[in-house]
């Protein structure tokens, strides 16, 4: 959605004079729309022969080049975006899939940008695709043609049919290259500059001390601790963390020696109502000795002293029982029973990584085929047992959530690292418990709190998405589950949520590919070196623009004060067709319905403000 | 009533049947003539009518009790707990008894009494009328007419008496073509396209066996042909699967030779027969009453099942008529055996696609009476209405509402009806309170003397029209329009508001219908308001055109008019009941869902927060 610009362009204009004109719209609304300073390398440094920018049938073009140039010039690790692009034009046909016709045109690469610029008769747009949003590329020539199958990764198929081999193979391969570059100073965001919103917007959006005062506000128990101002005692968590009162940084520092990763327990999430908290952390490092941090066990006592006197504690362990014990051999393990006297383990097993990744997978492949007979379907549906990830999830944070609100415990999160598993129990459970996160602002925070902050590695996690012929390492669809989670709860809840199915999906789509900074890199400490908040600009603030709320927001939202209780039947449980269905469906008549929707909401709002005043003029009679 | 030992029961147990934790309503059973009525501590009233009932079940005594679990034709499962087996077995006796009736004398219908005298009953049973109906789709006309060869039910019991034949086909030619077709069920219209000419016939399947011919039949099969001023070819579609219907020739039925006939097409869609539909639901809900279902035997059960494999053969078979009538301008001859099933579902689903009139509420029941009850779907054989043959039981009209309630889902906004609609009418179909339902053909319920001595459910749905309305229903956008639904298989969805109607932890806790619904009709209420002001003031000012108008209105605009005062207030609390409706189903219990199972620490008792009415005794109108 948002990497999928279109500029209407007339081509069709007779006299010098009006084509400058038109051009000079043209570049207003590139400049506009902020690509101006984002593409030029490529372009500038073409041959002049095969440059599109040089042709003389497109001056339009050519004074498209000339505004590029004043960008700066990005380079790729030393290396100029130029040296990867083969050749920066052909002739190609698109075709985006069901719904949307196809487009003739010139086809051009840019540092990071495919672009394509209609042929003078159209009357249509110039279509861009950020190059970092293409997951797998495919090329196959016949005759003196070629075509090249991109595979986005927000699930979308395009088709690129192209004149001449050489340019089809040349095509193919700069996309290939730029695609998948992997410095992130070089990256897009850096170079994105829209128009109407600051740098550094929004990046401000939600510190830590905003949490804490909200905190602070219900209790006393905890404090705002620096002691990883400098991300020396753990590199993945943010600078400020909240911690126990009673507890000073020094033990702290302690703690995270004794946890993996340095991840020691912070506050997550305070529930006033019941006066008890949600804990994150990684899981001890016990190792095959089972060795005891005094530290680590004085903070958990703290958790449980502050929380009211005689409290009981969970422990909820996303894994196995049995992958707990195991984790003791090589350093890592689980909080032994003896240790931590009122905390009680709890073992919910929960997938992660590899398996994970490969559910996604083939559950996407699943829904890429349109022929498959009904049996097929269902038996692949149950195969990929991505909805069985869903219920797992779901039921644990309701597990966590369910021992707040109704035992008065004090519930702790982890799983091994704790950056993956462990967030989506604990932002899920915050969904359930408060009303607060389910608004836009506050689902904001909490993804940015309990995702970006808390150290989730969104870089290696969505470095591929679902069609990727590269071997997975790192990647895994976790923040994907936990949007669609979150989309389970908005459908059994439908009033609910503030925020509507479209924040859903761009947030997935931003996480793998986008043109602002905030999913980029793994922790708040590589942010901070690579100078993100400066440089780039802050996702919410793009989103949080008034004409990106009808897409995003749910018109009939009512504030809702109780939890939302979810039922995690399968029969309750349904595939987001509007994520893994959304390129392979016909457009349908729902995106009408829900325009209906909206109209009948802003017609009552129109019709009860318009009452009064009518009214108010209604003489005596 | 003779069948009823024991009138009243109490401290009788209501066990939930999805929920682990052992938790029951405790509460009083009573057993009255026609129902069943649980009355729990809290007063809530669950009704069971006898004629639901679909089994009765006693299991081995417990400690607790008698377990006695009652499965209805609507899908709900009841587990009642009896403290004295002596109760229960005087219940089950009873139940056992009252569920199936020998006589259609004995059916609810001929007791329910809604307090309408003669003439508003025959009023009732004349709002719906063929006739008109015909005369609207532009019969008779010069190539259709109304034949009279079955006045006297003479050819056909099980057609009605007036059909509409092609104005060629002579006397001789339908008797003679009604005694080569099973049952006498001839060629006769179903449904006429005014626009394009064409029309949607039924029959049964021929007696050809392996050779045999019959001329008349033949001429008849032309006749419709030729009535088909633009395309002389005609489908005709034999609804079974081939191999079903060549195992019929050996018995002397068959299929049409293509070789026989001039100018036809034959076509198999496969739709299977009706004990494999039966089988198939059997298994579907097994699967769905499995408590701790996961997400995998849930899927795979569904797949096993063949549920949405048979839907979609439905679906896919009214999609190749409607292609014939509106791609090729061609008529179509539907038949499969008997021409009462499988027919219906495919005749009826086809109009339903292509004429706009039938997605209506009166359209809709139109529909239902002209393709199912007046051409003779055995509703009392196929809905076990009296105690007769297993075997011809089937589900076959539930899944032609199910096939429409997939087009709802595809098309929100082209349905006058919502899915409340759908489900009132299933329950009706087995409720026997009122007449439409009962009887196998039209010459039956004359027998019956169904118009003197029951009544037309339409008439009570009509006045209940507000419940049944989809709020988003744009009838001009969709007024023309053909509907083209996509069967890829990943728009079939299990249909849970169907076959778990009555478990209410399944469902969404917030319904965007109703609200939808309510704000709709705030909107007219205020819009009509705005209008009433407005005429007002209008008035108003012209009584005053001569005059000292100014001053007085001046004085009027002050906000301190008590009528108006009071009216807005009066306003505000007929607006507010409806949104504290709304409220209380927003939050939802932990303990109803399954979060817990492998944490028994959690598995206190605790009071239920909110008590929900979803569903329960809504059959009675």
């Amino acid at each position: 959605m948002m990497f999928f610009f279109l500029f209407s362009v007339s081509g069709n204009a007779s006299t010098p004079e009006f084509k400058k004109k038109k051009n000079s719209e043209c570049l207003l609304r590139l400049r506009h729309e902020g690509l101006l300073n984002s593409c030029p390398a490529g372009v500038a440094s073409c041959p002049a022969s095969s440059c599109p920018f040089r042709s003389p049938r497109s001056p339009r073009l050519k004074l498209l080049e000339s505004a590029l140039l004043l960008g700066p010039r990005p380079t790729a690790g030393g290396m100029e975006f130029s040296e990867l692009i083969r050749t920066g034009r052909a002739q190609a046909e698109l075709l985006r899939g069901p719904g949307a016709p196809p487009l003739r045109g010139t086809l051009c690469v840019t540092g990071h940008h495919l672009l394509l610029s209609p042929g003078p008769q159209a009357t249509s747009d110039l279509w861009l695709l950020l190059l970092r949003s293409v997951d797998s590329i495919e090329k196959r020539v016949a005759g003196d043609s070629g075509t090249i199958t991109l595979r986005c990764k927000d699930l979308r198929v395009l088709q690129l049919d192209i004149e001449g081999v050489e340019a089809t193979l040349d095509i193919a391969r700069s996309i290939e290259a730029l695609s998948s570059l992997e410095s992130v100073i070089t990256s897009f965001p850096f170079f994105y500059r829209p128009k109407g919103l600051r740098l550094g917007d929004a990046w401000h959006f939600h510190p830590p001390e905003h949490h804490y005062k909200r905190v602070a506000r219900e209790t006393n128990a905890w404090r705002l601790s620096e002691v990883n101002e400098d991300f020396s005692v753990c590199p993945s968590y943010p600078r400020a963390v909240i911690v126990p009162r009673a507890v000073d940084d020094d033990a702290l520092a302690r703690s995270a020696r004794f946890r993996q990763g340095g991840r020691f327990p912070v506050l997550s999430y305070h529930h006033a109502p019941s006066g008890t908290v949600l804990l994150r952390s990684s899981q001890p490092l016990t190792g095959p000795q089972k060795r005891r941090c005094a530290e680590d066990e004085e903070l958990l006592r703290a958790v449980l002293a502050g929380a009211r006197p005689g409290a009981r504690g969970f422990i909820v362990d996303t894994r196995s029982a049995q992958a707990a014990k195991q984790a003791r051999m090589t350093g890592g393990g689980t909080e032994a029973k003896a240790a931590y006297p009122g905390w009680k383990r709890l073992h919910r097993p929960m997938e992660r990584g590899r398996p994970l990744q490969e559910s996604f997978v083939r559950l996407v492949e699943a829904c890429g085929d349109l022929e498959q007979s009904m049996d097929r379907w269902l038996s692949r549906l149950e195969g990929c047992r991505w909805l069985a990830h869903v219920k797992e999830a779901l039921s644990t944070a309701c597990l966590a959530a369910q021992g707040m609100e109704r035992e008065g415990a004090c519930i702790l999160v982890h799983g091994a690292e704790g950056t993956d598993s462990t967030l989506l129990v604990t932002s899920l459970a915050q969904l359930i418990l408060d009303p607060l996160s389910r608004t836009m602002t506050g689902f904001q925070e909490l993804v940015e709190r309990e995702w970006i902050q808390a150290g989730h590695p969104f870089q290696l996690r969505c470095a591929h998405s679902a069609f990727s012929h590269a071997r997975p390492k790192h990647e895994a669809p976790t923040f994907l589950l936990f949007l669609d989670c979150v989309w389970q709860l908005g459908r059994q809840f439908p009033l609910s949520l503030e925020f509507g199915e479209g924040l859903l999906l761009a947030l997935f789509e931003h996480a793998y590919a986008s043109p602002f900074g905030t999913f980029l890199c793994n922790s708040e400490k590589e942010r901070c070196l690579c100078e993100v908040r400066t440089r780039t600009h802050s996702l919410w603030s793009g989103l949080n623009q008034p004409k990106e709320q009808r897409k995003l927001r749910n018109p009939l939202y009512v504030l809702n004060p109780l939890a939302i209780w979810p039922s995690v039947e399968p029969q309750s449980l349904r595939l987001w067709q509007g994520l893994f269905l959304r390129w392979t469906r016909p457009p349908e008549p729902s995106e009408a319905a829900w325009e209906k929707v909206w109209q009948i909401v802003t017609d009552k709002e129109k019709t009860e403000g318009s009452q009064p005043t009518v009214s108010a003029s209604e003489p005596q009679p | 009533m003779e069948h009823i030992r024991t009138t009243k029961v109490e401290q009788v147990k209501l066990l939930d049947r999805f929920s682990t934790s052992n938790k029951a309503l405790t509460g009083t059973l009573y057993l009255t003539a026609t129902h069943l009525l649980f009355i729990d501590s809290h007063q809530k009233e669950t009704w069971i009518l006898h004629h639901h009932i679909a089994s009765v079940e006693k299991l081995a005594l417990t400690t607790s009790g008698c377990p006695l679990v009652i499965q209805c034709k609507n899908f709900r499962i009841v587990h009642f707990i009896v403290p004295r087996e002596r109760d229960c077995h005087d219940i089950y006796n009873s139940l056992l008894q009252l569920s199936k009736q020998a006589k259609y004398e004995d059916l609810y219908a001929f007791s329910y009494n809604p307090k309408q005298n003669d003439s508003e009953r025959l009023r009732g049973w004349q709002l719906i009328d063929l006739a008109e109906e015909y005369k609207r789709m532009g019969v008779p006309n010069s190539n259709w007419q109304l034949s009279d060869a079955n006045r006297e039910y003479k050819i056909c019991e099980t057609y009605p008496r007036e059909l509409y034949v092609p104005r060629i086909a002579s006397k001789p030619i339908i008797v003679g073509s009604s005694k080569f077709r099973s049952k006498g069920r001839f060629p006769v219209l179903s449904y006429y396209h005014r626009e394009k000419e064409a029309a949607v016939c039924r029959c049964s399947q021929p007696l050809s066996g392996f050779s045999a011919r019959c001329l008349e039949d033949e001429h008849l099969l032309q006749a419709i042909s030729k009535a088909n001023p633009v395309n002389r070819y005609m489908y005709v579609m034999d609804t079974r699967p081939k191999l079903n219907a060549m195992a019929n020739r050996a018995a002397g039925k068959g299929y049409e030779n293509e070789d026989n006939y001039s100018n036809i097409r034959f076509q198999f869609v496969g739709i299977e027969n009706i004990h494999v539909m039966r089988s198939s639901l059997q298994k579907l809900l097994e699967v769905n009453g499995t408590k701790g279902l996961s997400v995998n035997d849930f899927y795979s059960g569904l797949e096993s099942s063949g549920w949405l494999r048979h839907i979609k053969a439905v679906m896919d078979a009214a999609i190749f008529l409607t292609k014939a009538i509106m791609i090729e301008n061609a008529s179509v001859l539907v038949h499969c055996s008997d021409g009462w099933d499988r027919t219906s579902q495919v005749c009826s689903l086809g109009s339903l696609l292509l004429d706009s009139f039938y997605r209506t509420i009166r359209g809709f029941m139109v529909l239902i009476e002209k393709d199912w009850i007046s051409f003779g779907h055995k509703f009392s054989e196929r809905c076990g209405h009296l105690d007769s043959d297993p075997k011809e039981v089937s589900p076959v009209f539930t899944q032609f509402l199910e096939c429409v309630w997939h087009l709802t889902e595809q098309f929100p906004q082209a349905f006058e009806f919502n899915e409340a609609f759908l489900l009132q009418i299933h329950e009706h179909i087995y409720s026997c309170q009122f007449g439409n339902f009962l009887g196998n053909c039209q010459k039956e319920r004359e027998e019956l003397k169904l118009k003197e001595k029951t009544y037309s459910l339409w008439p009570f749905l009509l006045d209940d029209q507000k419940k049944y309305l989809n709020p988003l229903y744009s009838p001009k956008s969709q007024a023309v329009a053909v509907l083209e639904p996509n069967t890829v298989s990943f728009n079939f969805k299990f249909w849970r508001n169907m076959y778990h109607q009555f478990d209410r932890t399944l469902h969404p806790r917030q319904s965007v219908f109703s609200i939808i619904m309510n704000m709709n009709e705030q909107n007219k209420q205020l819009e009509n308001d705005i209008k009433d002001l407005e005429s007002k003031i209008k008035q108003h000012k012209n009584k005053q055109t001569d005059g000292v108008l100014t001053k007085e209105l001046l004085h009027s605009v002050r906000p301190e008019s008590p009528t108006l005062k009071t009216s807005l207030c009066f306003k505000e609390q007929t607006l507010l009941p409806v949104n504290d409706a709304l409220r209380t189903i927003e939050g939802s219990n932990p303990a109803d869902n399954r979060y817990s199972e492998y944490a028994e620490e959690f598995s206190k008792s605790e009071p239920a927060v909110v008590s929900l009415e979803y569903g329960v005794a809504r059959m009675t109108c």
